[in-house]
């Protein structure tokens, strides 16, 4: 007996928008097992997970906010996985673009070095610079990969590992709070440099915007542009796109610079209107789990926002069941990696179908 | 054997080597082979004609145990077999010789052949068996040459002799001319008549109307995966023989009896360039010229450096200076293809699948392709959608593209039809240089008469044509004049075409 993959023909519109809601039921029945197996009641859990969140204004907020970054993350990934160009290593660039945004906001803390510009400056000085450092940091697996024939995989991968220690001994050392009682924090950021709320008393703040642009703009260029026509070639025919006079490397780089000013911009998004101030980690794993979003929404932008919904989601519905259930919260990096795998599985039954050969007549 | 043996009859004179009764092979919605009766005798060459498509490699397939079929039977020896692997066709003595290689380049003739063996038969004695056959057949073979070293009739020797160690009593071949030198042609014919003589059977596959004539016994014809005639190809045209494939005749091309003394369009000196390719071909001081109206063929058996040709004229790879290519009096080596588009060049490579064309994406979107920097498709960087399906509709009711669906991606149209298609589009520019690369490889014989017939046109209006083909046949049929290539340079002295002396088509 053996298994054999026969392409379809033309996967149907249908199939494709379906598959990633099938994907997603076989991972909660997966999760719902893992749950049964913990001693807790999977139904119970569903609703902890899926639904209270949703019941609540404050956790509807906090879901925006949690999704926030990771659409913006994604979208940028987006414009790389469709190059098949593979950077894994977005949780670096959003360290470092969080950290060097944020250092701008410390070089002007209590009215430093304003002079006569007043502070208007200081917000867009630190998103930008957020966004730029976050592409900086991408460009060395971009260079390593057209230079000498590094795979990105790898070396973006690992760059995560060093932003990570980077910001742990400026947070510990130099960029220490003097007044924070040894805690490895900086100072929390003026209002001059921080993002400004939404909804008052809320938690929603105005990089959930930037999120909403970065999806409207990454959805006009994949449709209407050249550059997203370019992309989508050199992933889908890298020969064709030679011969189309496209170059698969300077594509490589662009999209690499992209997708780490995507991961930049959140990564100062985020200190900037959430955290308020830089320590010693910054993200709980976007950089990573934009990935799944990416993949989950299908590399389209207006995908990639229903993904990180979904994602943001299993967040605070995983801090609600550690509240509630007591599960561990590495059950919910569990269920995104589960559901990452139905996905990228769901895509393959999309392109093909499966028939079980056993020596007798097909 | 097995016990059954005892139960069939024994194998009579005039009983089969093996018959093909009803078979069927379906794939989703489309039949491939529908309801095909074949018989195969001992010590006969059985050819199988049909057009790209038609079903002979299926139909093969099956017998060899690669595919099994929807429906039908096979009888071997009288007896009914069922084939699931391979392994158990070559069990009772069945032996193909593929199309395409399967051997690897770094190890040697003796170790190729190895590997394919069962176990038990390796070592020991090989050396002295290939010996054995490379003389019994006239096979000139050299068990320590590595095979990237080999030319494509060496590499299918090595074929033969994997399949001929398992001592079979039919043997498939697949278009085996197809990557041979005429002069690798006709050892490989008296190899073949050696085989017949020993009482096996062959089961010859080709379009190639000649050989059959002077090999084959029997000939079955398939059209769109049904048996449409059998016949004794000795006894039929070559002429008659192509319209049984075809199903109708062929329309011949006109040339327009225009003189071709244009000025030099595409011009290439001292053109050299090491291959990106591990055992790639090197070109080696390439000098041509073609001039306004005149179709140059370039012949040459694969592998010869054609692709590298056209990836150096198009500048998919960049020469080492900018004197090696000239587009209409302008150096051009170091600009890459988008620059030479805009110098009023256009290409067609030789696989539509990927480097022609994007399989996934519409036909519009394949227009853009290669038209974005140069038919005013991309304004401001965003792609005009409606010029571009325009575009794309205008290419496909010029060159009666058959489609279905409005705007339907490029893997859904047949081979020929996907070909008309990008040579369409290269044509419909008006371009004062065109470089094509295997312009009906693979494409039925009217949408080839199509493209050929819009190469001439093309050149009337005065462009410069280069033409890479290893058909040469077709180049006989559209040059003006005829360049070889081989290993990588081009023969110095071009003969002349037949363009305007040949009258007759296919």
């Amino acid at each position: 007996m053996r298994i054999d993959l026969e392409p379809r023909g033309a996967p149907s519109r249908m199939l494709e928008i379906l598959a990633p809601v099938a994907a997603f039921a076989v991972a909660l029945l997966i999760g719902g097992l893992v749950v049964w197996l913990l001693g807790k009641s999977p139904v119970r859990a569903f609703q902890v997970y899926f639904v209270e969140p949703l019941t609540q204004g404050w956790s509807l907020q906090e879901i925006a906010v949690k999704a926030a970054p990771l659409a913006l993350i994604a979208t940028g990934l987006a414009f790389c996985f469709r190059a098949n160009v593979w950077n894994i290593g977005a949780e670096g660039q959003f360290i470092v673009g969080g950290a060097i945004g944020g250092w701008i906001g410390l070089l002007t803390h209590g009215g430093a070095g304003q002079g006569v510009l007043g502070s208007w400056w200081i917000l867009p000085a630190m998103l930008i610079a957020g966004a730029l450092a976050g592409a900086a940091y991408a460009m060395i697996p971009a260079l390593l990969r057209v230079r000498l024939g590094v795979s990105e995989i790898l070396t973006s991968l690992m760059l995560v590992y060093v932003a990570e220690l980077w910001l742990d001994y400026m947070v510990r050392g130099p960029w220490k709070d003097p007044k924070g009682f040894n805690f490895p924090v900086t100072v929390t950021f003026d209002s001059s440099a921080t993002l400004p709320l939404l909804v008052e008393g809320g938690r929603l703040h105005a990089g959930v915007l930037l999120a909403l642009v970065a999806v409207a703009v990454a959805t006009v260029i994949f449709a209407r542009s050249l550059f997203g026509f370019e992309v989508r070639l050199v992933g889908a025919a890298p020969r064709a796109a030679r011969f189309a006079g496209f170059s698969e490397k300077r594509l490589a780089v662009a999209v690499l610079a992209i997708s780490g000013a995507a991961a930049g911009l959140a990564g100062i998004a985020e200190v900037s209107g959430q955290i308020g101030q830089l320590q010693t980690s910054i993200s709980p794993g976007y950089g990573f789990t934009a990935i799944i979003v990416a993949f989950l929404g299908r590399l389209s932008p207006p995908g990639i926002l229903v993904a990180a919904l979904v994602l943001a989601l299993t967040y605070i519905g995983g801090e609600g069941a550690q509240i509630a259930l007591k599960l561990p919260l590495d059950m919910t990096k569990a269920f995104q990696g589960v559901l990452l795998m139905c996905v990228l599985a769901a895509d393959v039954f999309t392109r093909y179908r499966v028939r079980i050969v056993t020596g007798g007549r097909a | 054997m097995t016990a059954a043996t005892t139960l069939a009859t024994p194998p009579a004179e005039n009983t089969p080597l093996v018959s093909l009764r009803g078979i069927v092979k379906r794939f989703g919605d489309f039949v491939a082979n529908d309801r095909i009766d074949l018989d195969i005798r001992r010590g006969e060459t059985h050819a199988l004609l049909g057009e790209n498509g038609a079903g002979k490699s299926t139909l093969v397939k099956m017998l060899y145990g690669l595919l099994e079929p929807s429906e039908g039977a096979i009888t071997w020896e009288g007896r009914p077999i069922r084939l699931t692997r391979p392994d158990d066709a070559r069990a009772l003595g069945v032996g193909m010789v593929f199309q395409h290689f399967s051997l690897f380049d770094n190890l040697t003739v003796a170790e190729n052949i190895e590997l394919v063996l069962p176990k038990e038969a390796r070592r020991a004695d090989l050396a002295q068996k290939i010996a054995a056959i490379s003389q019994r057949y006239g096979m000139a073979l050299e068990p320590d040459r590595p095979v990237w070293s080999l030319s494509a009739g060496e590499r299918q020797r090595i074929e033969i002799a994997r399949c001929l160690l398992q001592d079979p009593k039919l043997v498939i071949l697949d278009e085996p001319t197809s990557v041979l030198t005429p002069q690798e042609a006709e050892k490989l014919f008296v190899t073949l008549d050696s085989l017949k003589a020993e009482g096996r059977a062959l089961l010859y596959i080709s379009h190639r109307l000649e050989e059959v004539k002077r090999l084959c016994d029997r000939a079955t014809i398939l059209r769109r995966g049904k048996v449409v005639g059998a016949c004794d190809p000795r006894r039929e045209s070559a002429r008659s023989l192509a319209a049984l494939m075809v199903g109708q005749e062929v329309a011949e091309v006109k040339a327009e009896g225009q003189a071709a003394n244009g000025p030099e369009r595409l011009v290439a000196k001292n053109l050299s360039m090491r291959s990106r390719e591990t055992h790639g071909v090197a070109l080696r001081d390439v000098a041509l010229t073609v001039r306004g109206g005149e179709v140059l063929g370039v012949a040459g058996v694969a592998g010869n450096g054609q692709s590298e040709l056209f990836a150096a004229l198009s500048g998919e790879t960049r020469a080492d200076a900018d004197e090696e290519v000239w587009i209409d009096g302008r150096p051009c080596g170091l600009s890459g293809v988008t620059a030479r588009r805009l110098m009023n060049a256009s290409f067609v490579p030789e696989e539509r699948n990927g480097h022609a064309a994007a399989p996934d994406f519409s036909l519009s979107d394949n227009v853009v392709l290669s038209r974005h920097a140069t038919g005013g498709l991309a304004k401001g960087g965003f792609i005009a959608a409606g010029a571009a399906r325009a575009a794309a509709q205008r290419i496909v009711d010029t060159f009666d593209v058959r489609k279905s669906g409005d705007d339907p991606p490029a893997r859904t149209l047949s081979g020929g039809n996907l070909q008309k298609f990008v040579v369409g589009r290269e044509i419909l520019r008006d371009p004062g240089v065109l470089v094509v690369n295997q312009p009906t490889w693979g494409v039925d014989a009217m949408a080839a008469a199509t493209i050929r017939q819009a190469i001439l046109d093309l050149a009337a209006r005065g462009a410069a044509v280069l033409v890479i083909s290893q058909d040469l046949d077709e180049l006989f049929e559209i040059s003006d004049r005829i360049a070889v290539i081989h290993d990588g340079a081009l023969s110095a002295r071009s003969t002349r075409g037949r363009r305007h002396a040949r009258k007759s088509a296919c």
